[in-house]
């Protein structure tokens, strides 16, 4: 690991302060350091954030709040959490293992670095890593890649899970700057890789997350994520789907889908929302919109696997869904 | 976040990526000046400091193990696991791994189960861990001890520390309720040999003689 310095933040201001002037925010590390530790991630300065005030979690307004300090394993432990929103702790748990998930905070899990070997690969082209220098996912072992939001400079999909889950459910973050506070979608944190792949996410400098808030929707307590891997736990999905549904007799009043492990970013699916709209909770509704899901996909030479997989993962999801609706 | 990672004028990957502004010599500069993991001063962020040494200020950090403080000035780099190791000879905690994915390094810190290695030790000022070596209550195992033995649940035994820590973290939360929830709760302990860089250097070596 290369050389940095270490300092702690007494306070949010503090914490921007240092954030503006170019020290890069740890929290609980887990991506990080251990980019570090590989020379992917080279910080000179680190801030470690984890004494502000920042970690609780409370309902206000219907809403759930989240600080962005709370720890994946408190958040989904939590019984607020658990009766208003269970999918956040039903992603969370199908995410990481529970050493990881004690360690990782909310707002860290969503900045968290993508899983592609070459990323993390220093003798591989990666436009991400170095800008300008290739991808090796291209042409390589691609079958964990994305299939939408790809461009031809980088295909790697966004690794979180809980990420999956806020944005279907059109959660919002609130964030600090320099120049103030300001609340956004979650879904537009996430940028598409375009021909800048190394640009992420569209916090400006400085910018700490504070807290995330979920609305409470008529779907909410029956909202489920389905995750597809090659093990049953500690594994980053294949495909996973969030799916919520509101039901009024077997007509589908409101409904929330979204999709991890096929693209580049949380992949929210309004055209399938849309169609559902109106019809009747059956396998043939399911069935029939889930196919809406894949126009436009660009599969890879080893991943149109993902073409299949993720309209049968939207129908289980829904049926889920549906179960419990 | 590193800075060119922010929203702001984006270099696109046609012609030279965007390279950072501000040198690796005066970063080291910038951090100079500060001596430890404290709060920081106000205006000490930011300040050029020209006439600082090159190097990264040691931190220091009061660290409780198995009951026992220890004062400590540490390498910001240092893991939690190296510390536990090398600083302090405890060497019952393993290093697997070393990026988090196999959970040889697991110990308790402030009752919770976490990755050492993954956890930078200057970190957890006045923090509370817990490691194999403090398990066994004088001569006498711990019962999680005694029924790995007396389930023969261990073969090498280099997972063995990191699996016993998990297994205290998994009951203590709640999630030893039947065999299926303790697989699922123990995923983050992977049990393999912990020889594969030797059998590597040990093929690579006969194969250069033969």
């Amino acid at each position: 690991m290369l050389p940095f310095a270490l300092q702690k933040a007494g306070s949010v201001e503090e914490a921007v302060t240092a954030g503006a002037a170019g020290w890069r925010y740890i929290a609980g590390g887990t991506t990080l350091v251990d980019l570090m530790r590989e020379e992917v991630e080279r910080p000179d300065r680190l801030i470690d954030i984890n004494a502000l005030p920042m970690n609780d979690i409370r309902v206000e307004g219907g809403d759930l709040v989240i600080g962005a300090l709370a720890r994946m394993a408190d958040v989904a432990a939590h019984p607020e959490v658990r009766r208003l929103q269970p999918i956040i702790a039903e992603s969370l748990i199908e995410g990481a293992s529970p050493q990881l998930r004690n360690m990782a905070s909310m707002g860290g899990n969503l900045l968290q670095r993508v899983r592609c070997p070459y990323f993390r690969m220093l003798d591989a082209a990666c436009n991400k890593r170095t800008p300008g220098s290739g991808c090796s996912a291209l042409d390589g072992l691609n079958a964990g890649h994305a299939i939408f939001g790809t461009s031809e400079y980088c295909v790697a999909t966004h690794p979180s899970d809980v990420a999956v889950a806020l944005v279907a459910l059109d959660a919002t973050m609130r964030v600090r700057g320099p120049e103030g506070e300001r609340s956004f979608p979650i879904e537009q944190l996430f940028r598409l890789p375009g021909d800048t792949p190394h640009l992420e996410h569209t916090l400006r400098p400085g910018e700490l997350i504070l807290e995330l808030r979920i609305p409470n929707g008529a779907y909410s307590r029956r909202a489920r994520y389905l995750k597809v891997r090659d093990r049953a736990s500690y594994e980053f999905a294949l495909v996973s789907v969030a799916a919520a549904l509101s039901i009024e007799g077997d007509v589908i009043r409101e409904a929330r889908l979204a999709a991890g492990g096929v693209a580049t970013r949380p992949w929210r699916l309004r055209d399938c929302e849309a169609a559902l709209i109106g019809r009747q909770a059956t396998r043939q509704t399911f069935e029939e919109t889930a196919r809406l899901a894949t126009q436009g996909a660009r599969p890879l030479q080893h991943n149109h696997y993902k073409v299949e997989l993720l309209p049968r993962t939207i129908v289980r999801a829904l049926e889920m869904a549906g179960e419990v609706a | 976040m590193t800075a060119s990672e922010h929203e702001g004028p984006v270099e696109p990957l046609r012609g030279r990526c965007s390279a950072n502004a501000i040198s690796r010599r005066q970063i080291l500069q910038l951090a100079g000046g500060a001596a430890t993991v404290v709060a920081l001063p106000s205006g000490a962020i930011g300040a050029v400091e020209t006439n600082a040494e090159e190097t990264f200020p040691m931190t220091s950090a009061q660290l409780t193990v198995n009951g026992q403080v220890h004062q400590l000035e540490l390498d910001p780099r240092q893991s939690l696991l190296d510390a536990l190791r090398e600083r302090l000879g405890l060497t019952g905690t393993k290093k697997g791994c070393n990026q988090g994915a196999c959970g040889a390094c697991t110990v308790l810190v402030n009752g919770k189960r976490v990755l050492s290695c993954l956890t930078l030790a200057a970190m957890h000022d006045g923090a509370s861990i817990e490691t194999i070596e403090g398990v066994a209550a004088g001569g006498d195992l711990h019962p999680l001890q005694a029924a790995f033995i007396a389930h023969d649940g261990l073969q090498c035994g280099f997972c063995t520390p990191g699996q016993i820590m998990s297994g205290l973290g998994c009951i203590a939360e709640g999630h030893a309720g039947s065999p299926e929830e303790i697989q699922f709760w123990m995923s983050g302990n992977i049990c393999r040999c912990g020889a594969y860089p030797g059998i590597v250097a040990a093929i690579a070596d006969a194969a250069g003689r033969t």
